[in-house]
């Protein structure tokens, strides 16, 4: 089978089993309604946390708060539709533990798209409807001389950045296969992660910020591209074109997400549970 | 005699071990849990699989299906590789496995079978045939629009059974299909895996801790241990392999002290009248009673047939009786 058929067969097999997770959910209306609310409040204090910030102070690292409400949007929004698209990944671990991964490896179809769609959740809409009414409201209240280029980074950084999170979703949920209990570990890149970019790189340590930007690359899902929108200094001095490198780290993520997935899965299947 | 549709040829799996020793320290340990098992079984056969627990059951089964990679040895099922081409071997393959539904839960039965139908790309024609028929044999047509977690654990079942064959695999696969049911969801699952053997020619291999599934279904069993498989035959010469015994029950008219009825059989218990004795299953009663309604005043007996489990029980104490002789003097 070669990779193009493979993905195909991926994409199939994760419309279906994320299907029945809709109508599964949907078995429980009243259930399901109040968690998508839960969640749509709990993500929209988050934002709060920051508005408090503002109020006692007018900059936080040399950033306004439209500044800010930008960051926060792409991280959140863009962060939303990965944990939306493949978060289940992060509860591998569980399924590896008590065995039921095995009833999946039977399957006709590719293990991972079947783990991605695992227990899908339309509710965590609720956190990419957040993100994006805080993107919406920072966007109309830059004060930005919006040229072309700018205006189509804004897209690029949402889709780059959703596909960087879930390279690193797919990375935390290989490592499962050998630490099983590991989500927390996980939970720490993903969820700390976005938490991480909602801030500026100005209030953060050197050392923290070279760790974001060269190991692991989460500072271009954000910061770097957005430097460029908002004319501000790149974070270490990088050089100009870093902030359009955005696809081409994506790129690099998946990759190796891809060969660390394969690593996993291949270990699992030589060692069992 | 038919072609072989599933062998393995000097198949083993090996597993690291890691054993906490100290706050990180590990100690890595190697176990063998299948250690060089070859076999063949042709299709159309009915095999039963069985040992205790952790003799290596599970990892066979695994590795049929394509869920681990063999450490060593050549293992083939209709002529695929399992490991290598898992996703091809799926569509060949039905599992059952006894403790794990894979239906789904908060959905209606019919639900997990439309599923099915997709994913595994089932011509529209072939899934209402097999649907029609496997509702019927397993009398699943009141259930098809309750949601599984209504569905009782034999209801399940057969539900989960019905979800493996919709595709028409060529060999099934079922790891304790009736753990814990009752004896009549028992009865009703046993007679629809004979009925798919006899009629559609499906090759089966079940593992099991009830040996009534094994004495009612299969022709042939293999028994392992330790990773090795220690019988492969048919399940009458299981007794012979174990030094079975069968128990004659005799009712005398009083009590008397234990009877001697020649070197083949032996007292093993008295009660009051009552005397057990015990000989060797491969002999004929006849002459043994005969013996003894000469002899002794006799109001009734019976004879009890060997014990399947005991044969087997036994079979392990034997097995581990000579491992243990050996590790000793190995030492």
């Amino acid at each position: 089978m070669g990779e193009k058929s493979r993905a195909r067969e991926g994409l199939r097999a994760y419309r279906l089993i994320a299907g029945m997770w809709i109508r599964s959910t949907m078995a429980y209306r009243l259930s399901f309604a109040m968690t998508a609310f839960g969640g749509v409040v709990v993500t929209g204090l988050d934002f709060v946390a920051i508005l408090l910030m503002f109020s006692q102070v007018d900059v936080l690292g040399g950033y306004t708060l439209p500044e800010i409400a930008f960051l926060y949007g792409l991280s959140a929004t863009s962060f939303g539709f990965a944990d939306l698209a493949i978060g289940s990944a992060g509860r591998l671990g569980a399924r590896v533990r008590d065995g039921t991964l095995d009833t999946l490896l039977v399957r006709p179809a590719p293990v991972l798209a079947q783990v991605a769609a695992d227990r899908f959740a339309l509710r965590r809409i609720g956190r990419i409807t957040q993100g994006a009414l805080v993107l919406g409201g920072a966007l109309v209240a830059l004060d930005v001389d919006w040229t072309p280029v700018k205006v189509l980074l804004v897209p690029v950084m949402l889709v780059c950045g959703g596909v960087i999170f879930s390279a690193v979703f797919v990375a935390g949920a290989a490592f499962q296969f050998v630490a099983q209990d590991a989500s927390e570990v996980q939970a720490a890149f993903t969820y700390g992660g976005q938490t991480l970019l909602q801030y500026p790189p100005t209030v953060f340590g050197k050392e923290l910020v070279r760790g974001v930007t060269f190991m692991f690359p989460l500072a271009f899902v954000n910061w770097v591209p957005a430097a460029y929108v908002l004319g501000r200094p790149y974070p270490l001095g990088l050089p100009e074109w870093a902030a359009f490198a955005p696809p081409l780290v994506a790129v690099a993520c998946c990759a190796s997400a891809g060969l660390a997935w394969r690593a996993g899965l291949r270990s699992y299947r030589s060692t069992g549970s | 005699m038919a072609a072989a549709f599933i062998e393995l040829d000097r198949v083993e799996k090996v597993f690291d071990v890691r054993k906490k020793t100290g706050f990180l320290k590990r100690e890595r340990r190697q176990v063998r849990a299948v250690d060089s098992i070859s076999f063949t079984v042709a299709r159309g056969e009915m095999v039963g699989y069985i040992g205790p627990n952790g003799a290596g059951k599970s990892t066979t089964i695994k590795m049929l299906t394509g869920i681990l990679t063999p450490s060593g040895g050549r293992l083939r099922v209709a002529g695929i590789d399992p490991s290598r081409e898992r996703t091809r071997l799926a569509h060949r393959i039905g599992v059952v496995f006894g403790q794990r539904t894979t239906l789904w839960w908060d959905l209606p039965l019919i639900d997990s079978y439309r599923l099915m139908h997709r994913m595994y790309r089932i011509p529209d024609g072939r899934y209402r045939e097999n649907l029609d028929r496997l509702v019927e044999l397993l009398d699943l047509s009141a259930l098809l629009d309750v949601p599984v977690r209504q569905l009782s654990l034999g209801q399940r079942m057969r539900g989960d059974i019905a979800a493996a064959l919709l595709h028409d695999p060529d060999v099934l696969y079922l790891d304790e299909p009736t753990i814990g049911l009752d004896v009549v969801s028992k009865g009703r699952v046993r007679e629809f895996l004979r009925e798919l053997n006899a009629e559609r020619g499906t090759t089966v291999l079940l593992t099991t801790h009830d040996l009534q599934d094994i004495e009612q279904l299969c022709s042939r069993v293999m028994v392992i241990d330790h990773g090795r498989l220690v019988y492969d035959g048919a399940l009458t010469g299981l007794h012979e392999a174990g030094e079975s015994e069968r128990t004659l029950v005799v009712d005398l008219e009083r009590e008397l002290p234990p009877i001697e009825a020649g070197p083949a059989a032996r007292v093993v218990r008295v009660d009051g009248p009552r005397q057990w004795l015990a000989f060797p299953a491969s002999e004929s009663a006849a002459p043994l009673v005969a013996r003894i309604a000469a002899a002794y005043p006799l109001v009734d007996l019976s004879v009890r047939e060997p014990d399947i489990e005991a044969v087997i029980a036994k079979m392990y104490a034997e097995r581990a009786e000579q491992a243990d002789r050996a590790g000793k003097a190995a030492s």
